[in-house]
């Protein structure tokens, strides 16, 4: 197990830059889930730690050592792949021990890490099979036990369970989270789903277009964004955004209505801003509070009611947990909570905190 | 299906049949022969075919003198046909096994020098036979010319390719695997290409060299490719003809003589149907047992179809 510390990291394919300074610093035992959009830079980061993409600038350093130029089986890490990789001419005890197998370890060694991982991921009867013999999710835990076998400094998961049914996600996310309280090991998780991001990580690294956004424990992502696209990309459904000016403490909508702000939210008076409002912050008021919105569809989930709603042209959703099922067209009045509002600058998305 | 089955009874299974047929008959050109039993085989392969077998290839391996008690130019035959075979095919896997993993490499120009490997496959092949005849001719050879000037060979020096027995017989297979390369090579390219990457990269992570890489992970994957392009190399091989006659017409001595040319040549120019389709006949053994061979071989892949659970 090590530290991983990424220090403004660059990569470029040809002339095109598409990591433009990363720095991330990854504790020992740390689990570090990458997020961001497709196309965003995640699986190029994993792979220049893994060894298989080359650093154009910047330095990696794994443990105390520098590894920019280590060749990836020196690094000592193992990965996980989208697609699991599993070597299709082996059995599962193979596929399992072939690092070991590689590494020339004796054979009752060999034997004996590959059970107990086996028994860790409930292999056990499974070890004599091929890869194209098991289940998708079985697949998965065979990649996973390749990697647990292997005893890394760092564990690496590029994005291994969006081949999964929705269901078996959510089991197998329970399972890996379960694995690393276990097993420990420093890990970094790359994922597009944030729900994944935020079910799992101690650590989150929000990622977009080649930069680093913010990086801070899931709830502080959550309540504390620095930026826009944070807040947006975080939470789900997506926070409300409402575009307006600051005016005596409160904020003005562009329909002229009026929603006090929390104590100690700054903003200069007559400042363009954008509010940011989490759907769950919503509540239904009567006549005189909040501001007015029309409803354009109702969602009942069952254990809670979406309701997409427009004030003026910005739309925006708000989720109740009481059972309200106004009409479509329909008018009513929403106000958000006062301490969870997020104020941001207009032009530049940047929180503005006092 | 009635006339299709009728379709393939007449065109293939007729000439076939005929072929067979005709090797039981003294037949000869323009006069219809009568059955004569196994007379050609006990002519061509002896009393003792066993004997003969190992007799010839310790005659010509090791230079004993031993007697043969069938053709001795028959059993010769054999032995080429078997030398040819096997040691052109030998070098064609190699090569383009060899070719295949380097064309499959990133490099600037991949689709002109991967067209530029099928070159040898698209000429016709006698059209190729003919280009060996002057590369190989005593007097005019590139080869000679090239040795000459790297100093290899003196001035006046000559190799006569085609005229000494052992040269013919180098002659001709490095024709034939000059020939033979680019079908293996694509078609070996064309597997590695449906392996995924993301193995290889699993593999380095697992710590593989590059070599290990290929042992443990390319090399097998090809497997089930390599036997069916090995199998149909060498039956290519083993019924080679046109080649061998432009190029040496079976000498000098007969030692390039294979089954297909001395089947042509006792039973067509030579007018003695009977032996040359005896000849002929004698090789569906052989090649019986190379299709049994890689049939097997191909059988054991459980990872890739099939079911079963071991
Ligand atoms: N080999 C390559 N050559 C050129 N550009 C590349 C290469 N690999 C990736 N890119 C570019 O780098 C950027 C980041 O790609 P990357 O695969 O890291 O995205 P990602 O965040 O993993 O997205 P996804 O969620 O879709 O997997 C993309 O714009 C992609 O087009
Ligand atoms: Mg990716």
């Amino acid at each position: 197990m090590a530290s991983v510390t990424i220090d403004d990291v660059r990569k470029s394919f040809g002339v095109v830059e598409v990591i433009h300074g990363v720095s991330i610093d990854i504790e020992d035992g740390e689990f570090v889930v990458l997020v961001g959009p497709s196309g965003c830079g995640k699986s190029t980061l994993l792979r220049m730690i893994a060894g298989l993409e080359s650093i154009t600038a910047g330095a990696l350093k794994i443990g105390s050592r520098i590894v920019n130029n280590a060749p990836a089986k020196e690094r000592d890490i193992a990965m996980v792949f989208q697609n699991y990789a599993l070597y299709p001419h082996m059995k599962v005890y193979d596929n399992m021990a072939f690092s070991m197998k590689l590494r020339k370890a004796p054979k009752d060694e060999i034997d004996k890490r590959v059970r107990a991982a086996a028994e860790i991921l409930g292999l056990d009867q499974l070890l004599d099979r091929y890869p194209r013999q098991l289940s998708g999710g079985q697949r998965q835990r065979v990649a996973m036990g390749r990697a647990i076998v292997r005893d890394p400094q760092v564990f690496l998961f590029d994005e291994p369970l969006s081949n999964l049914d929705a269901k078996l996600r959510v089991a197998m996310r329970t399972e890996i989270k379960a694995l690393h309280q276990r097993v420990g090991g420093t890990t970094i998780y790359v994922t597009h789903d944030q729900i994944e991001a935020m079910t799992m990580a101690d650590k989150i690294v929000v990622m977009q277009g080649g930069y680093v956004e913010q990086i801070g424990a899931p709830l502080e992502l959550y309540d504390r964004p620095d930026n826009m696209f944070v807040a947006g990309f975080i939470g789900s459904p997506a926070m409300n955004f409402l575009r307006g000016r600051v005016q005596g403490g409160a904020f003005i909508t562009a329909m002229d209505e009026r929603i006090p702000l929390g104590a100690g939210m700054g903003a200069d008076e007559g400042r363009e801003v954008v509010l940011g409002v989490r759907p769950e912050h919503l509540t239904l008021v009567g006549e005189g509070q909040g501001f007015g919105v029309d409803v354009v569809v109702t969602e009942p989930t069952g254990s809670e009611v979406q309701i997409v709603a427009k004030h003026g042209a910005e739309e925006l959703i708000a989720v109740f947990r009481e059972r309200h099922q106004p009409a479509v067209g329909e008018r009513m009045r929403v106000a958000p909570d006062p301490s969870q509002l997020h104020l941001f600058d207009g032009e530049t998305g940047r929180a503005l905190r006092a | 299906m009635l006339p299709a089955a009728a379709f393939l009874l007449l065109f293939l299974a007729y000439p076939l049949g005929l072929g067979v047929y005709l090797s039981f008959t003294d037949a000869r050109v323009g006069r219809a022969g009568s059955w004569v039993g196994l007379e050609n085989y006990e002519f061509l392969a002896g009393k003792n075919p066993l004997w003969d077998f190992f007799a010839i290839i310790s005659n010509e391996v090791v230079g004993t003198k031993y007697e043969l008690t069938g053709d001795p130019v028959f059993w010769l035959s054999v032995f080429n046909t078997l030398l040819y075979t096997v040691v052109a095919s030998a070098l064609k896997f190699a090569i383009g096994l060899y070719l295949a993993l380097l064309l499959n490499r990133h490099m600037p120009f991949k689709a002109i020098i991967r067209a530029v490997v099928l070159v040898p496959f698209i000429v016709p092949t006698v059209l190729s036979a003919i280009a060996f005849w002057w590369i190989f001719d005593t007097n005019f050879s590139i080869l000679t010319w090239m040795l000459r000037s790297i100093g290899v060979l003196g001035e006046k020096e000559v190799i006569n390719y085609l005229g000494d027995p052992l040269n013919a017989r180098a002659s001709v297979i490095f024709a034939n695997v000059w020939r033979g390369v680019p079908f293996i090579a694509i078609t070996l390219l064309a597997g590695l290409q449906t392996v995924s990457p993301s193995l290889y990269e699993a593999a380095t992570i697992d710590g593989a060299s590059r070599w290990q890489i290929f042992r443990y992970i390319t090399y097998p994957l090809l497997t089930p490719i390599i036997a069916v392009v090995m199998t149909f190399s060498v039956l290519f091989t083993f019924t080679d003809f046109q080649l061998i006659w432009v190029l040496t017409r079976g000498g000098p001595f007969n030692s390039t003589h294979l089954m297909a040319t001395l089947s042509y040549q006792s039973g067509i120019l030579g007018g003695r149907l009977g032996d040359g389709a005896a000849i002929s006949t004698a090789m569906i053994p052989f090649l019986l047992a190379a299709i049994m061979f890689s049939w097997f071989g191909l059988q054991r892949r459980k990872w890739q179809h099939g079911e079963g659970n071991d």
